[in-house]
């Protein structure tokens, strides 16, 4: 061990990919300050697969959604290679997550009306280099639903689905809140492998929230949340593949 | 965009019941513009051109008797640029086979060359020949209404001489568009019409060899029309001028201009309500889907798309939407639009109607829409972008109710929980409640609007024909007649009563406010023509001063004890000033009435008749009136029933259709707001239902929650639409008054009925729908969603 290890890659080199700085973020509820993120300083590399663990308001939904440009800091900075996403304005951060940034919600959001092709070509049309939408839809094992509707798709596939809506586009960053907290264990453990092989097979940074502690055993590294500060961060010298987790 | 614009069409066809409804609104706006817009815009281009090319003249002057070379002095008026005299007659016609009495009205065309002014338009057949005294020219309505036809004959009285003619040819010209009787309200085609003859012969017949007793005349560029007259009044004076008047007072011209001026009205206000309704519809219905998907379009924003992009998404559904109903409408517009003009080349008669399609006209009407409707929706969607997408991914939070202000005050034990919830819905969105109840009253009022002119127009004829002239017959004379007429009228058999008038053209002055109208004397205590005040009671004219009828007053500003300047515009001339001794209602003219020995002393001439008004017992009302028209200075006789009559089969088809119409765009209107408002309480709480259902509440239960709502819903605006419906038709009789006519404002309880059932049967419909809706609820479904 010679550097702490928040200032180091478990895969050798240290390419960051996210930096953060003292960043914090205070919701104003009228008569109650409530702080959901405490000065934070993180940092993320290239090609890592974080879980980022922490109970129910810890902060870490806020947490990934200011990295993923749908929220902004109080106060604090947030770099994403050179570029500081704090000081970025509605325009930019658009651009920014329509180039960079995949997401994976708990829900799905898939939309209703559009095949499980047409949900992923419609983040496709907009990419710059994209996969085409059967492929990404191949790579989750989807290949034989490409024409079904949500509402034909079991919650595992539909789950599926949006990490290919996500990861199509080739996103720098994959960021998945609670994947599979809306699944079976069976189910999300089929979830988590389609993750798991996104990040090996493309390379992508991905940052998983869950509170599900067993899931930490598949991270490079583990970053805790307790009330908006970071309480621990730990490397896994060994990684547990996603099919062997059981919770 | 192609999964984007998937999106787009899959949502469509979800809503398609609710977007074709406000399709069909579109439809029922754009239809109504186009087509009335086109029509009015073909009617007055068609106006124009024929007026130009058959040189319809700028001005008329009727004189008793003045030489020919009278016309040269005329010509040299500062500000004419060409004069044309005539000879005009009245005649009785004898057709074969049509027992009942005919008058008509006989011009002359100059022997062996073109009019100068008011040319004809041979429909069929040739001109008449110089010299020739048996060849006459028909107006074509009045040629169609006996199916007259070249080579047909008849016989005219003119003066007493009865000649034999021969019809050489059917004819148009710009003087009569619309044909109505001399004195009459409404046109009679079969009982009046408009001929021909070659001046010679007519001078011949009529004791004007030499002479004229009409002239028309056009105008210079820049000429000042008033100037013009009032020149013309002085030379033709000493003749036994009547006074000269513009285009603006011809009868065809001015009844022309009346249609034209109501169409423009129509065309504006009808479908601006629509287009604000289709409006609203889609603000409610976008709005709704922006709701629903506002996930949707947090995901759509967490991947990169740009609030532009997503707002365009939603836009690109309401130009889809008012794009289907413009072109549908356009479509319709212009069907409506020729058939309308069909209908209205009918009533006015023009060489042809030059009914072109408008591009300017359709576009005109696709902006307004497609403005009225994104205006009404460009908030929803502005909300929608401008929530950030971390805050749209959660649900949205629960509606804060409150129990309602009925239940406030102490009166929920009445109501059980469904009824609660109904009242508590209602009053939690006080804005799209109020919005429903708006849409549901304006199709309510525009029923009432469609409807309201029978009433008015029954009412009219109530009071015109049933209080105000309850004469059989009036009898005109050519020229004021002895009195000793009226005994001779009495003496007719089959009369029962006779009441003698006397009519004098006069210019009433006050300030410097003028009109020209007829002063009629009659009797003190009239039996037949009777003068009312505004509750309809007779009133006894004065022995001194002049009674008004209302509007004339209100144009002169005058109130009773007012003196008014009267100047008689014929005989010796003069200007008096008479008190105004009372005011009088009347619907129709701008009447003006004296006491008949007062108005004797007035133009300072003795006792004349310019007619008769007459009551008949006769069963042989044809017989008698033949024999009237058969004595000298008989110049014509109108009856009564048959002009209410000729009114009503004219009118009727045309308010037939567009009774239909509207009643047809309304009901539109209604099921469009009504069946959008239950379909959003539907989607809005179809768990909530759901879940009812569950709990064990019925389908009839349930049902009533909804239906209870809309029922409310419906019946809270019933009353408000037919305050709008009086109001507006109110404000539309109001843009109609003329000097020529006043529609009272009357609504019947029937028109009221029938609004009301054509917005409940739309209303029962909708609900006939959203039940079957609720049958098909699917519980476990639905329960399965996450809130």
């Amino acid at each position: 061990m010679v550097d702490a290890p928040s200032e180091r890659s478990t895969n050798g080199m240290a390419e960051v990919v996210f930096r953060t700085e003292r960043l914090s973020k205070i919701y104003d509820m009228g008569e109650v300050q409530v702080h959901a993120l405490r000065e934070i300083d993180l940092a993320l590399y290239r090609s890592e697969l974080v879980v980022l663990l922490g109970a129910s308001g810890s902060g870490k939904s806020t947490l990934v959604n200011i990295l993923g440009g749908l929220d902004t800091a109080t106060s604090g900075r947030v770099l994403y290679r050179d570029q500081d996403l704090t000081r970025a304005d509605d325009r930019d951060l658009t651009q920014y997550r329509r180039r960079y940034v995949g997401f994976v919600f708990q829900f799905y959001n898939l939309i209703p009306s559009l095949t499980a092709r047409e949900n992923v070509a419609i983040v496709t049309e907009i990419a710059d280099d994209p996969l085409p939408p059967e492929e990404a839809l191949d790579l989750m094992g989807l290949g034989d639903r490409l024409n079904s509707f949500p509402s034909q798709l079991s919650g595992g596939q539909q789950q599926r689905v949006a990490i290919a809506r996500a990861i199509a586009k080739q996103p720098a960053v994959l960021l998945c809140d609670e994947p599979t907290g809306a699944l079976d264990s069976a189910t999300g453990v089929v979830v988590l492998e389609a993750i798991e092989r996104v990040n090996r097979e493309l390379g992508t940074t991905t940052m998983v929230i869950t509170h599900n502690v067993a899931q930490a055993e598949m991270a490079d590294r583990v970053i805790r949340l307790s009330d908006g500060r970071i309480s621990d961060i730990a490397v896994n010298e060994t990684k547990t593949p996603a099919r062997d987790l059981t919770w | 965009m192609r999964a984007l614009n998937q999106k787009l069409l899959r949502d469509s066809w979800r809503m398609r019941g609710q977007l074709l409804a406000i399709v069909l609104v579109v439809v029922a706006g754009m239809a109504t513009f186009v087509g009335m817009r086109g029509v009015m815009h073909a009617l007055q281009e068609t106006q124009a051109s024929y007026y130009a090319a058959y040189r319809f003249a700028d001005g008329f002057a009727n004189v008793r008797r003045a030489p020919e070379r009278v016309a040269q002095q005329l010509r040299t008026v500062p500000g004419i640029s060409d004069v044309e005299t005539r000879v005009r007659a009245s005649a009785t016609v004898d057709i074969p086979g049509f027992d009942e009495p005919v008058t008509a009205t006989i011009q002359s065309v100059p022997d062996g060359r073109a009019p100068r002014l008011n040319q004809l338009f041979i429909r069929e057949g040739r001109r008449v020949k110089p010299g020739r005294d048996d060849e006459v020219l028909v107006n074509e309505v009045f040629a169609e209404a006996h199916s007259l036809q070249q080579g047909d004959t008849f016989t005219v009285t003119i003066r007493g001489q009865q000649q034999r003619l021969t019809v050489v040819g059917i004819a148009l010209s710009p003087e009569v568009v619309i044909q109505v009787q001399p004195g009459g309200l409404f046109p009679d085609r079969e009982r009046f019409g408009v001929l021909w003859m070659g001046r010679s012969a007519l001078a011949a017949a009529n004791d004007m060899t030499g002479a004229f007793n009409n002239v028309s005349f056009s105008l210079a560029p820049g000429a000042s029309l008033d100037d013009v007259l009032s020149r013309i009044d002085l030379i033709l004076d000493r003749f036994g001028g009547t006074g000269a008047i513009g285009r603006a007072d011809q009868a065809s011209h001015s009844l022309l201009e009346l249609e034209f001026e109501q169409l423009r009205g129509t065309s504006t206000v009808l479908p601006l309500v629509f287009l604000l309704v289709a409006a609203f519809l889609l603000n409610i219905v976008v709005a709704r889907l922006v709701n629903l998907q506002r996930e949707q379009i947090a995901m759509l924003k967490a991947f990169g798309y740009s609030d532009l992009e997503v707002g365009a998404h939603y836009i690109q559904l309401v130009l889809g939407v008012v794009t289907a109903g413009a072109v549908l409408g356009v479509a319709a517009g212009l069907w409506i639009g020729q058939a309308m003009g069909q209908l209205y080349l009918d009533f006015f008669r023009f060489p042809s109607l030059a009914y072109t399609f408008e591009w300017l006209v359709a576009l005109t009407a696709f902006l307004l829409t497609a403005g009225a409707s994104l205006a009404g929706v460009i908030g929803a969607v502005a909300r929608a972008v401008r929530l950030p997408p971390a805050e749209a991914m959660r649900p949205a939070a629960p509606p804060t109710f409150k129990p309602t202000a009925i239940e406030r005050i102490g009166l929920q034990r009445f109501f059980d929980q469904p009824t609660r919830m109904i009242l508590r819905n209602l009053e939690r969105q006080p804005v799209k409640s109020a919005l429903t109840v708006t849409g549901m009253a304006a199709a309510t009022a525009i029923l009432v609007l469609g409807l309201f002119f029978t009433d008015a127009v029954d009412y009219l004829i109530e009071v015109q024909f049933g209080i105000i002239q309850r004469e059989d017959l009036t009898v005109t004379f050519t020229e004021p007649t002895s009195p000793q007429a009226l005994y001779e009228m009495t003496s007719l058999e089959g009369v029962t009563y006779a009441e003698p008038f006397r009519a004098v053209p006069v210019r009433l002055h006050h300030e410097h406010r003028t009109q020209d109208t007829s002063l009629e004397g009659i009797p003190p205590a009239p039996y037949l023509r009777r003068i009312v005040n505004t509750a309809l009671q007779p009133i006894p004219i004065p022995e001194e001063g002049i009674v008004l009828s209302d509007r004339l007053a209100r144009t002169l500003q005058v109130a009773p004890g007012d003196y008014i300047q009267v100047e008689v515009r014929e005989g010796a001339r003069r200007t008096h000033r008479v008190p105004v001794a009372g005011l009088a209602e009347q619907f129709v003219g701008v009447g003006a009435y004296m006491d008949v020995e007062a108005l004797y002393r007035l133009i300072g001439e003795g006792p004349a008749l310019s007619g008769v008004f007459l009551m008949t017992d006769a069963d042989d009302t044809a017989a008698l009136q033949q024999a009237i028209l058969d004595r000298p200075r008989v110049a014509g006789v109108v009856s009564q029933d048959r002009a209410v009559e000729g009114f009503e089969e004219t009118s009727a088809e045309n308010l037939l259709v567009f009774t239909f119409i509207l009643s047809l765009f309304a009901g539109v209107i209604a099921f469009g707001v009504i069946y959008n408002s239950a379909r959003i309480t539907l989607s809005e709480r179809e768990r909530e239902l759901a879940s009812l259902r569950v709990l064990g509440f019925t389908r009839a239960e349930i049902s009533y929650i909804l239906i209870g709502e809309m029922t409310l819903l419906t019946l809270l605006a019933l009353p408000l639409g037919f305050a709008l419906g009086a109001v507006g038709a109110a404000g539309v009789l109001a843009a109609l008054e003329t000097d020529l006519y006043q529609i009272p404002f009357a609504l019947s309880r029937a028109t009221f009925a029938t609004a009301a059932a054509v917005v409940m049967a739309s209303a029962v419909v909708s609900a006939i729908i959203i039940r079957r809706k609720l049958h098909t609820l699917d519980l476990i479904a639905v329960l399965k969603t996450r809130e």
